[in-house]
């Protein structure tokens, strides 16, 4: 009964949509004030109604009703609750179903956020948000309804694939869905202001709120993602350049570089052109990222569904927006009046070279991804395109933007002064410095490169601290003048220095892992001690034991340290009941100085086993830095200036022609 | 600075970028790229000994043998032809005979197959595409549709 109050809540949606994408629009050509607002109520109605579906497939998960093909095919009534609900979204279909539930959020919170938009652009953007929820109801209702029945119902149901039970796999989708769909709105914006011919400093201070969310969203999303793949596969590293993990990182690159470029737009009224084109592009990605993942023309974890027709779907969907879009903004961004003139030495110029290297580092990965794809559907021979290359083009290209980043916030608008800047640097050169020259006296005969690595992720550190330090005059003035600066700066300057501070912390961890990581395989006998990294560890048999949906052999290492016990680790060989899946534990002791990680491999004989040891120096940092990046995201976004709702200023009144309604 | 020379800057700026990164994907695309190649197309193509490759098919029945630590020596077979591969390390959890597996390696002097890595997937009945694809060339390939059809 509930499922079918779902299934018919999600078919209504999509009525909805289908009214929420021709009315308002349409009202917004001929000047139609009633028409144009029905596309407030319906983004409403949308989120209501698609919230209803969720919530009766989350219900039919938590009461394991098998009855529903996608729950038989996808739940066990063994599972713990939280994998129960997030089984919700461990699938095709479910996950569809969020996706198109977080579209519905954004653009129900535009309709309710967005009181003083102009009405006409309001009306085109939630008419083109509707318009990509019918695309993907369409795709759900024909392809992939989750809703579907089982006649007769089965008794038990097949299970999740085990290695999707893990609390941080859970909200990983989510998240990400979160940046993915977020950039909809960016995207809806950019189609809007095409259609109305009217864009300026307002439309980058409404969309720029919505895009900081996703970008967030998704910062944390492939945070939590790469974090997984680092304890839950057991390989040892935390991010493998595989194309599911570039799906998800191009839109993040691009909107990081759409962040910057909309930056210039509100202060400056300049790069009007590019920042819609970045809009579009952001967006396309996120919906190539979908057609990657879940048509399963690609190897992966993910690749729930091999049905060819849905990946046609999909594919479709996004020739439809993408290229529809694009055509649209040939023939209309000639109509965009371009302003603001600036030097090439200026905050403006620097965003611009941001802007630049970020966007090239996208295309490299984007070529890397789908070179691979091209030349099996051209030639049919099939190859893999792996981490070398990578690192090769994506690598050389971060060098110039991390050495960038401290001199960007410090640059006057219009024209800045380079000298002046540099001089303000020059703490942050000299503790650079001394950091790569201690660097190299204890690493000693280590790589070259390592050194100069960890010395560009101090200066991005101390160049963002250098930024804040002279806004409120430290070491310059009093102790009181200096905080009564601190308190009057806004959120969003805090939010940038936190932001760039992060990227600096992330660097470290990424140079010191991967070049100072140690690795070790070993056949180890009961008893016998092993010398890695400085730890001693004592391997002490295998002892089996039973868990909730799975039964495991557990390595027990007890870790040592100049004789003084620090830990013990315990990792283990996992074989889930259903469905029937070996995974792997890897036991992990965290410290400051770096990860000391061990993989169980196969038995040998007399109780010997293969263990794989790995030493991962400062890999923590890697996250740490993220979620200083979130952080920085948090505080710009909670800027009273920022905020989605905030009374417009004056000059924005001017330019917006519209009354507010 | 005129408005010109501003622009001629800019975009001087962005064709050095593009130009650089341009050559940097083209170089490193030569470098690192790694062909997939079945039993038979090893055999058929002539594949020389030391390029790297991957190699992918099914583990053959009965094929798995422990040397001296930690090396494992098997079979992988598309059914018409058949590669032994020679790997030192730690397998991955689904690695079983009958099972699809990728190896990453290259062949040595004598005809065996050096593996790096070995690629297996997280899922007993997923079948790497590659490998389906090499399967169905041979006409072996028996796949799991009833497996994936509804009811």
């Amino acid at each position: 009964m509930i499922s079918e109050i779902g299934h018919f809540a999600l078919i209504l949606g999509l009525g909805v949509a289908l009214a929420q994408t021709i009315l308002p629009i349409w009202g917004a050509q001929c000047g139609n004030l009633a028409l144009m607002r029905i596309g407030t109520s319906a983004a409403q109605a949308q989120f209501v109604l698609i919230l209803i579906a969720f919530i009766a497939l989350t219900v039919a998960y938590v009461t394991s009703d098998f009855s529903l093909l996608n729950v038989f095919q996808n739940s066990h009534s063994a599972k713990p609750m939280l994998y129960k609900i997030s089984g919700v979204w461990g699938n095709h279909e479910g996950s569809l179903l969020l996706w198109v539930l977080i579209l519905a959020l954004f653009g129900g919170a535009v309709a309710v956020f967005g009181r003083n938009l102009p009405p006409d652009l309001k009306a085109n953007v939630l008419g083109v948000q509707g318009s990509i929820s019918v695309a993907f109801l369409l795709f759900m209702i024909m392809t992939s309804n989750p809703f579907l029945r089982l006649d007769p119902a089965p008794f038990e149901g097949r299970g999740l694939n085990p290695i999707l039970q893990d609390p941080a796999l859970s909200f990983h989708p989510p998240f990400l869905y979160g940046g993915y769909v977020g950039f909809s709105i960016a995207f809806s914006f950019a189609v809007a202001a095409l259609i109305t011919g009217r864009i300026d400093p307002a439309w980058a201070r409404w969309v720029r709120p919505w895009t900081l969310m996703a970008w967030m969203s998704l910062t944390i999303g492939i945070a939590m993602g790469s974090w997984w793949a680092y304890y839950e596969l057991g390989w040892g590293g935390w991010w493998f350049w595989d194309p599911v993990e570039n799906a998800s990182f191009m839109p993040w690159l691009s909107g990081t570089a759409l962040l910057h470029s909309a930056l210039v737009m509100e202060k400056r009224d300049a790069l009007k052109i590019w920042t819609i084109l970045l809009a579009i592009l952001t967006f396309s990605l996120s919906l190539m990222g979908t057609f990657l993942v879940r048509s399963g023309v690609l190897t992966s974890v993910h690749a729930f569904a091999t049905d060819p027709e849905r990946g046609l779907y999909i594919l479709g969907i996004l020739v439809i927006f993408s290229g529809g879009a694009l055509a649209l903004f040939a023939s209309r961004a000639q109509v965009l009046r371009q302003g603001g003139i600036f030097a090439p030495m200026s905050r403006e110029g620097a965003l611009v070279l941001n802007n630049l290297l970020i966007t090239t580092a996208c295309a490299a990965v984007f070529i890397g991804t789908l070179y691979p794809l091209a030349l099996e559907a051209v030639t049919g021979d099939k190859i893999s395109v792996g981490p070398p290359f990578f690192n090769a083009t994506f690598g050389p290209l971060m060098v110039p933007l991390l050495l960038a980043v401290p001199f960007g916030p410090f640059l006057a608008w219009k024209r800045g002064d380079i000298l002046g800047v540099a001089q303000r640097l020059s703490v942050a050169a000299v503790v650079t410095a001394l950091v790569v020259i201690a660097a190299y006296s204890i690493s000693g005969r280590g790589p070259w490169m390592a050194p100069l690595g960890l010395g560009l992720g101090i200066w991005v550190i101390f160049g963002a601290l250098s930024e804040i330090a002279f806004r409120v005059k430290m070491f310059r003035a009093s102790w009181e003048e200096v905080f009564r600066r601190l308190r009057s700066l806004p959120r969003s300057a805090f939010g940038a220095t936190f932001a760039h501070l992060g990227i600096g912390v992330m660097v470290l961890g990424v140079v010191g892992t991967t070049t100072w990581q140690n690795e070790k395989i070993l056949e180890v006998k009961p008893g016998e001690i092993v010398n890695f990294s400085g730890y001693d560890l004592r391997f002490d048999g295998v002892a089996p034991a039973q868990g909730p949906n799975y039964r495991e052999q557990i390595g027990m290492l007890i870790v040592t340290r100049g004789g003084e016990e620090i830990t013990r680790l315990q990792p283990s060989k996992r074989l889930y009941d259903a469905p029937k899946t070996a995974t792997t534990e890897a036991g992990i002791y965290a410290a400051w100085a770096g990860d000391l990680y061990v993989v169980l491999g196969d038995e040998l004989k007399e109780g010997a086993y293969t263990i794989r040891f790995y030493f991962n120096p400062l890999v923590r940092l890697i996250w740490i830095g993220t979620l200083i990046m979130f952080f920085g995201g948090f505080l710009s976004l909670s800027d009273r200036r920022l905020r989605v709702g905030a009374p417009k200023r004056a000059r924005v009144a001017q330019t917006a022609a519209a009354p507010a309604e | 600075m005129t408005r010109k020379q501003r622009r001629s800057v800019l975009i001087g700026m962005c064709l050095t970028v593009l130009g650089l990164s341009v050559g940097l994907v083209l170089y490193s695309l030569e470098d690192s790229i790694v062909f997939f190649y079945s039993p038979s197309d090893l055999v058929a193509k002539n594949i020389q000994p030391g390029e790297r490759i991957r190699l992918g098919g099914l583990i053959e029945e009965g094929s798995i043998k422990r040397g001296e630590s930690m090396t494992v020596q098997f079979s992988v077979t598309d059914t018409a032809k058949t590669i032994q591969v020679r790997y030192t390390g730690v397998l991955p959890d689904l690695f079983s005979e009958g099972q699809g597996v990728v190896t990453e390696g290259a062949l040595d002097s004598d005809g065996f197959f050096i593996a790096e890595n070995v690629l297996a997937k997280h899922d007993e009945n997923y079948m790497p595409p590659e490998v389906a694809a090499a399967l169905k060339k041979q006409g072996a390939w028996k796949g799991n549709e009833a497996a994936d059809k509804p009811y």
